[in-house]
């Protein structure tokens, strides 16, 4: 008698935990504001049982140094200091509970439960924030080795994948954009708006060479203006080896951003010619803060620390009436503007009809600093809120339907015992559950379907030892010698098969990532609380039986 | 008592010839294909783009295409997935993988380009992406691989220290036919390939492992229990006995993965799918392929007499004795 008191004391002790474990709660965490920036108390309910973002919605975003523009020596080392960064990031951004984590020895990962916009999340964490301030050339540098390019494209022609001279060029550019202009389009684009060819260097006029003719001037010194169409072309130019020794020394070539009109899409792109020594670098800016200016339109607004605001204010001085480019990442932002007189600490970044939230993200990551070095994304997965709840509940269906056929089997079959088996798969479902949540597992979709798969499962060892009791009722033995032996009988065999269950469950476990490694999460937990109540609870139900009834040769199994 | 095939005294493994037939029948041609087309791989192992798009109304499928195509990305692969409104668009074009690693634009972009340009912004709403690089898609291929040969390794020593190397290794024979079975199943089925796939022929090997051990764990106990038997028939009544039960797991599991197939969703169709086959080929291994191969290595390798180490069963030349005076059926081919 005081053994199954024991025992129900225990099993009550379990279910209580469980229970206690998978109670929701409300927990309150400080996360940024997505708009103010400003940190602020946020109330989660929060379900101990954590979703995977396959089934809550989310991203996952990995990223590895990329290597194109120079080899990094000691990866794991770089991949530290820019785990720095990107963490800082993603702490400003505004999602609950994110996870930023170095895997391996080369690689970042980064989840962002609930997150849906894949394009901005993957810039935020992508992009360098590598910010200088370069002169414009003012000596027509480009134009005087024009002559010199064209030559070397005509000579290494095949090898560029272009045409020798002429319209080659031009329909190869289309052909790699996917046909978004027209010629037509091509045509206006060289006078559209504000990038009226000024046509004052006359250098360039129609010399139709291969690389000549796809530039024409812009409005200040170093400024060019190359249509849309013929972008891939020129960038195909510009990564050629050849092209780019003949280029002129101790000047730096960059795109600059698109000027996009909203619902318009861009006929031409800027290109500038610059002194490749920046007069300053991000690494001196303290603070950056989106703003916005009725003239300029959208802007951020950077500080400076005080060294960097004496260097800025001298290198300004020394450039009154040049053109100062603001290049992030390669790119120059906005239109060069002339620098009136020496400027100091502050300064602006303008970014015209850019959406503010864009303008916002480049506040931030100038703010958490650039990256030590750059990063690509070599994996990215992006789940919609909508397909993660559908996810849900067709497992919940799936599990469900699966859970009264497994029921019904188990009664059709065992009678009484069945039923006790049944009951004791309702605390195995609980315990699975509160084991996964209290490892601190996420519950993925092969999770759920491992969940299901193991109900069936955990019925074999109450099956296994059912069909052992029924043996040695059959071999004449009386009711409680049988329950006795047929669990000890069992066990052998329930142990060396769920041994085995596991082993498979942990290598997978080692070799998953996310959803699968949650199903192996799923599988293991499912082996732990099967052996419990299969073994276990099942015993005690059967002691407690054969107390109620003592001396009943009968048993329902 | 309801009782399903209870007491049977069938001869199982006097039809070995013909079961062996019948799976090498089914195994041979399946490896053929694969090893002529090859296998249907998900992005996860080539690297590429999939996006699952559902849009407001169900959209032609041609006027799809061509949308698709006139972004100027090539090979789409473009599907239906689950029901009319909802696409799976599919990228594997090496060139545009190539253009991924560079940190261009990425395909997701271009598509996402393409589609709110012919169907507008409201028109569609993207319900997942996956892009992976060609690196990290090499790199799950070869973890896929050691997983599978490790789980194999991990459970052989598992085996031979529960039981002794030639339970072992008959056990793990009849997981390697299992895996061979579903993968020829794969094929057959133009399965494809994915982490989720893997994933269930990695639990399909623990579900038949754990079927063969029921079977074996009932041979080691009668060989204790029973002296003077010859292990032909040991096998026998140990697969007769078990037979209750594996009729009544089976059935559970099944019906589990019966409702997963499907309530279960397009995701976890395949894995189920494959775990299905694979209890019907667990169930078929453990009976066809594990005795009478732990019954060939017997034959092969005798154990000494005096043996008391591992299972002690009888001499060869007593287990060749046959109950009803006839031979065994197992010999080793060419004799």
């Amino acid at each position: 008698m005081s053994a199954i008191r024991s025992r129900l004391i225990w099993i009550g002790f379990l279910v209580a935990l469980s229970a206690y474990t998978l109670f929701p709660r409300n927990v309150t965490i400080r996360i940024p504001d997505r708009n103010t920036g400003a940190m602020r108390d946020t109330v989660l309910r929060h379900i101990p049982l954590k979703l995977g973002l396959d089934l809550q919605g989310g991203m996952y975003i990995a990223l590895e140094v990329d290597e194109t523009k120079g080899v990094v020596v000691n990866k794991s080392e770089a991949i530290d200091r820019a785990l720095t960064v990107v963490r800082n990031r993603i702490d400003q951004f505004g999602v609950a509970e994110p996870v930023v984590q170095k895997v391996g020895s080369d690689r970042i990962v980064v989840e962002l439960p609930g997150e849906s916009d894949r394009q901005r999340a993957e810039d935020l964490v992508r992009s360098s924030a590598f910010l200088q301030f370069q002169i414009t050339d003012k000596t027509q540098a480009l134009e005087r080795v024009m002559p010199r390019l064209d030559q070397i494209i005509r000579e290494r022609g095949p090898a560029l994948g272009a045409a020798p001279a002429g319209k080659g060029a031009d329909s190869a550019g289309k052909g790699a954009l996917g046909l978004f202009t027209t010629p037509a389009d091509t045509g206006k684009g060289a006078k559209g708006k504000d990038g009226k060819p000024a046509a004052d260097t006359g250098f360039l006029a129609s010399s139709g060479g291969a690389f000549s003719k796809l530039v024409q001037p812009g409005q200040m010194p170093g400024e060019y203006i190359v249509a849309i169409a013929d972008v891939p072309t020129m960038q195909r130019y510009l990564d050629d080896a050849a092209v780019q020794a003949a280029l002129p020394p101790g000047k730096a070539v960059h795109w600059g951003v698109s000027d996009d009109t909203p619902g318009v899409p861009p006929t031409f792109t800027r290109l500038y010619v610059v002194d490749s020594r920046p007069i300053i670098t991000g690494e001196y800016l303290t603070d950056a803060k989106p703003g916005n200016d009725p003239i300029e339109g959208n802007k951020v607004d950077f500080t400076l620390n005080n060294e960097g605001g004496r260097r800025f204010k001298e290198e300004t001085s020394r450039h009154v009436g040049d053109y100062m480019a603001i290049v992030l990442d390669d790119r120059v932002m906005g239109q060069p503007p002339v620098i009136q007189s020496a400027i100091g600490t502050r300064g602006q970044i303008t970014m015209r009809s850019s959406p503010l939230q864009k303008v916002q993200d480049l506040a931030l990551v100038l703010r958490a600093g650039a990256l030590p070095v750059p990063l690509k994304v070599v994996e990215s997965s992006t789940i919609g809120p909508s397909l993660g709840s559908d996810s849900i509940k067709d497992g919940m269906r799936a599990g469900i339907a699966g859970v009264l056929l497994v029921i019904m089997i188990m009664i059709t079959y065992y009678r009484l015992s069945g039923v006790l088996a049944v009951t004791a798969l309702v605390l195995y479902i609980l315990w699975t559950l509160a084991l996964l949540a209290g490892l601190d597992a996420v519950l993925t979709l092969p999770g759920l379907a491992g969940l299901v798969l193991s109900v069936g499962i955990a019925v074999d060892a109450n099956v296994l030892i059912f069909e052992r009791i029924r043996e040695e009722l059959v071999h004449g033995k009386s009711v409680r010698v049988a329950i006795d032996d047929g669990f000890t009988h069992a066990m052998s065999a329930i142990i060396d098969s769920n041994v085995s269950t596991a082993l498979t469950a942990l290598v997978l476990f080692w070799v998953g990532t996310g959803p699968v490694r949650g199903f192996a999460a799923t599988l293991l937990a499912g082996i732990a609380a099967s052996m419990m109540s299969a073994i276990f609870v099942v015993r005690t139900f059967y002691l407690i039986w054969l107390s109620r009834t003592k001396g009943t040769q009968t048993l329902s199994i | 008592m309801l009782r399903i095939l209870h007491d049977t005294k069938f001869d199982f493994i006097r039809l070995w010839r013909i079961t062996t037939a019948v799976t090498i029948a089914f195994i041979i041609p399946g490896i053929v294909l694969i090893g002529l087309k090859g296998y249907n791989y998900s992005i996860e192992f080539t690297g590429g783009t999939a996006m699952q798009v559902k849009f407001k109304t169900a959209p032609d499928a041609g006027l799809l295409r061509k949308t698709i195509d006139a972004a100027g990305i090539r090979n789409a692969e473009i599907s239906q997935f689950g029901s009319a409104e909802k696409y799976l668009i599919r990228v594997q074009d090496e060139r545009q993988i190539a253009e991924l690693a560079r940190g261009a634009e990425t395909v997701a972009d271009k598509l996402e380009t393409a589609l709110k340009t012919k169907y507008g912004a409201d028109g569609y709403t993207v319900e997942s992406t996956y892009a992976v690089g060609p690196k990290v898609g090499g790199e799950l291929r070869q973890k896929a691989f050691y997983a599978i040969l490790l789980s194999f390794l991990v459970t052989l020593i598992y085996l031979a220290w529960r039981f002794e190397w030639r339970f072992g290794v008959a056990a793990v024979i009849a997981t390697a036919h299992d895996i061979l079975a579903t993968l020829a199943f794969i094929k057959y089925t133009n399965l494809e390939v994915s982490l989720i796939v893997v994933g269930g022929i990695l639990t399909m090997i623990g579900y038949s492992l754990n079927d063969t051990i029921i079977i074996f764990d009932r041979v080691r106990e009668n060989l204790h229990k029973v002296k003077r038997e010859p292990l032909y028939d040991t096998l026998n009544r140990s697969v007769n006995e078990t037979l209750p039960r594996s009729i009544l797991t089976h059935a559970t599991v099944f019906a589990t993965l019966l409702a997963l197939t499907m309530l279960g969703g397009e995701v976890l169709r395949p894995f189920a799918l494959v775990m299905l086959f694979g209890v019907v080929t667990g169930t078929f291994s453990s009976i066809y392929v594990a005795p009478p191969i732990l019954l060939w290595i017997e034959y092969k390798y005798p154990r000494a007499v005096g043996d008391t180490g591992g299972v002690g069963v009888k001499p060869m030349r007593q287990m060749d004795m046959h109950q009803s005076g006839e031979k065994p059926k197992i010999s080793p081919a060419g004799r």
